[in-house]
């Protein structure tokens, strides 16, 4: 069987796509390198749907938690204060434990004119239940980023913006917001590569990986397993995820370009490509 | 546990929990809290002094000690510490078996990899099929330290040789004005300031540690994601104690436990920076000078 081959049968297999079994033996270079590729798919789209959807509300989190209101600060701090603390291992296994208890058939919701069932049963399924786990996981760490970024945008600029007549949504909009994001950028591309690397999570929590299509660190240790031998497979694993921890850099590295093109040239902070280590 | 659980079947309300929570295998469950902070207090160390020999090799003046140094911690930063927690376990076994073989059976002619076997002769076997029980409990554990020893070194690597990296140049000069090689400058100078600046990476890392200790679980050590899921399960009326499925119940325990024991380090934490800030040359040490 040739390569091409190979990658036909199992390229789209993590999604169902093409070969319903896994090789069982004779495993080639080939086929781990496919397969393992194939589970990459999965890792992408936790991260980009956890990380897009997460920005939002980490910037609701960050504004919230600057509130003078106690109500609204301090759920804001409880919240990243419970998702910061606690390990991202223990909440997939209470959300998941959380989901199941949910009435199988669905709950009924009576809105006076009309019934509805809201169906639960998709909870439970990775794609969805782990996909809010590590939303609200990144949510509460890009919040506190941001939220430390808020704190620090200078003073000068809030006067200026005062003086030039500046107020309510226009100041926030045209100052404080786009300086907030400048400063928390550079974290905050730290803590989407370790979002990134932590989806490899799901499918080794709570979440069961149905048919057998998991993610690229699933593949990788079907693979250990099966061969006993370690030293092919997350060598594999670990140069798709330097590829892609690479590729994160790039990105998050233009649009801090963009968001520092207003500044004098020689006044431009340099991006670390060596992100810090702050999760 | 009390006298009046001999027959769990009659209790009902406070004296039942009460009960229940005091059978043999919810005090294991309680030890493996224990045993968590214990696996910490241990890894600590010695992943903070591989960070320490990595941090040095990072800037060595040796060219391979250096890129070694420096390669180990991109490497690991950039792959997940899961993959390295499934990995590091088997390679290191694997490995230590493969060097026990090479000198204790130099004589052996077959290949140590046969299909997906990997055999060594039995002598090299790890731990020692005559070995005690013990002996085979702990060995994974250890293993399972070594992945963490691993992992986390290169993180502390990192965090330590931004640190030196941050001690004012002038300290360092002045030393080598005074006469002081470079070794005596790195001792004397550059290690007693340097803990100041790696301070704030090394309290994260710790809060990183404490929060990767559950992944211990994958690699079938009996800790507390193990006995939540054991005991939270469903018990059957075949059970002393039966009750429905009380596993979000376990699972919220451990996370109040993790909560916990961030806030308590991060408390520790606060006090250290302060004391360790005293008489430093930063904007911390001349606060705590004035206050």
């Amino acid at each position: 069987m040739s390569c091409l081959q190979t990658i036909a049968d199992y390229g789209l297999r993590s999604i169902g796509i093409g070969e319903r079994l896994l090789p069982k033996t004779d495993f080639t270079l080939c086929q781990q390198f496919t397969l393992i590729g194939s589970g990459l798919i999965w890792n992408v789209y936790f991260a980009i749907l956890a990380l897009s959807l997460g920005f939002f509300l980490s910037i609701s989190v960050a504004l919230a938690r600057n509130s003078t209101a106690l109500a609204v600060r301090k759920p804001a701090e409880w919240f990243t204060f419970v998702f910061r603390g606690s390990p991202l291992f223990i909440q997939f296994f209470l959300f998941y434990e959380a989901f199941t208890l949910l009435p199988k058939n669905g709950i009924e919701l009576n809105l006076g004119f009309v019934e509805i069932t809201a169906a639960t049963r998709w909870l439970t399924r990775a794609w969805a239940g782990a996909l809010i786990v590590l939303f609200l996981n990144t949510s509460a760490y890009a919040g506190e980023i941001f939220y430390g970024a808020l704190r620090s945008v200078p003073k000068g600029d809030l006067e200026a913006a005062d003086a030039y007549g500046f107020s309510g949504w226009k100041k926030f909009r045209k100052i404080t917001f786009p300086t907030m994001l400048r400063l928390g950028w550079p974290a905050y591309t730290n803590e989407s590569i370790f979002l990134f690397h932590a989806t490899t999570l799901v499918y080794f929590s709570s979440f069961p990986a149905w048919q057998q299509s998991g993610d690229a660190l699933y593949y990788a240790s079907y693979f250990a397993d099966k061969t006993f031998n370690p030293f092919i497979p997350y060598p594999i694993l670990a140069f798709y995820f330097i590829l892609l921890s690479l590729a994160i850099i790039l990105v998050y590295g233009r649009i801090y370009r963009y968001l520092n093109r207003h500044l004098p040239q020689d006044k431009r902070p340099r991006f670390r490509v060596r992100p810090q280590l702050v999760r | 546990m009390f006298d009046y659980c001999a027959d769990p079947s009659t209790l009902e309300g406070l004296s039942w929990l009460s009960c229940y929570l005091t059978t043999g295998k919810h005090l294991l469950f309680y030890q493996s809290f224990f045993f968590v902070i214990a696996l910490m207090l241990v890894t600590a160390p010695v992943a903070l002094g591989v960070g320490f020999l990595g941090a040095l090799a990072s800037r060595s003046r040796v060219l391979p000690l250096r890129w070694i140094g420096l390669g180990y911690t991109s490497i690991v930063r950039g792959v997940p510490d899961i993959a390295f927690f499934l990995f590091m376990p088997l390679a290191l076994d694997q490995g230590l078996e493969w060097l026990r073989h090479k000198t204790r059976c130099p004589d052996w002619d077959q290949p140590v990899r046969q299909g997906n076997d990997f055999v060594v002769c039995a002598q090299a076997k790890l731990p020692m099929s005559s070995a005690p029980q013990w002996v085979h409990e702990y060995y994974g554990v250890a293993l399972g330290i070594g992945a963490f020893a691993f992992v986390f070194g290169a993180f502390a690597a990192y965090v330590l040789a931004g640190a030196m990296n941050a001690v004012p140049r002038a300290q360092i000069e002045t030393a080598e004005a005074y006469g002081m090689t470079r070794r005596q400058a790195t001792r004397r100078i550059l290690i007693p300031q340097m803990w100041v600046y790696a301070l704030p990476g090394l309290s994260n890392l710790w809060m990183i540690l404490i929060k990767a200790t559950p992944l211990l679980f994958l690699l079938g050590i009996t800790d507390v994601v193990y006995w939540a899921r054991e005991l939270g399960g469903r018990k059957t009326s075949a059970f002393d104690y039966p009750h429905p499925d009380w596993r979000l119940w376990y699972f919220l325990a451990l996370l109040v436990f993790y909560l916990t024991l961030t806030k308590v380090s991060q408390l520790g934490f606060d006090r250290l920076a302060r004391r360790l800030s005293r008489g430093q040359a930063t904007l911390g040490g001349m606060q705590e000078a004035k206050g």
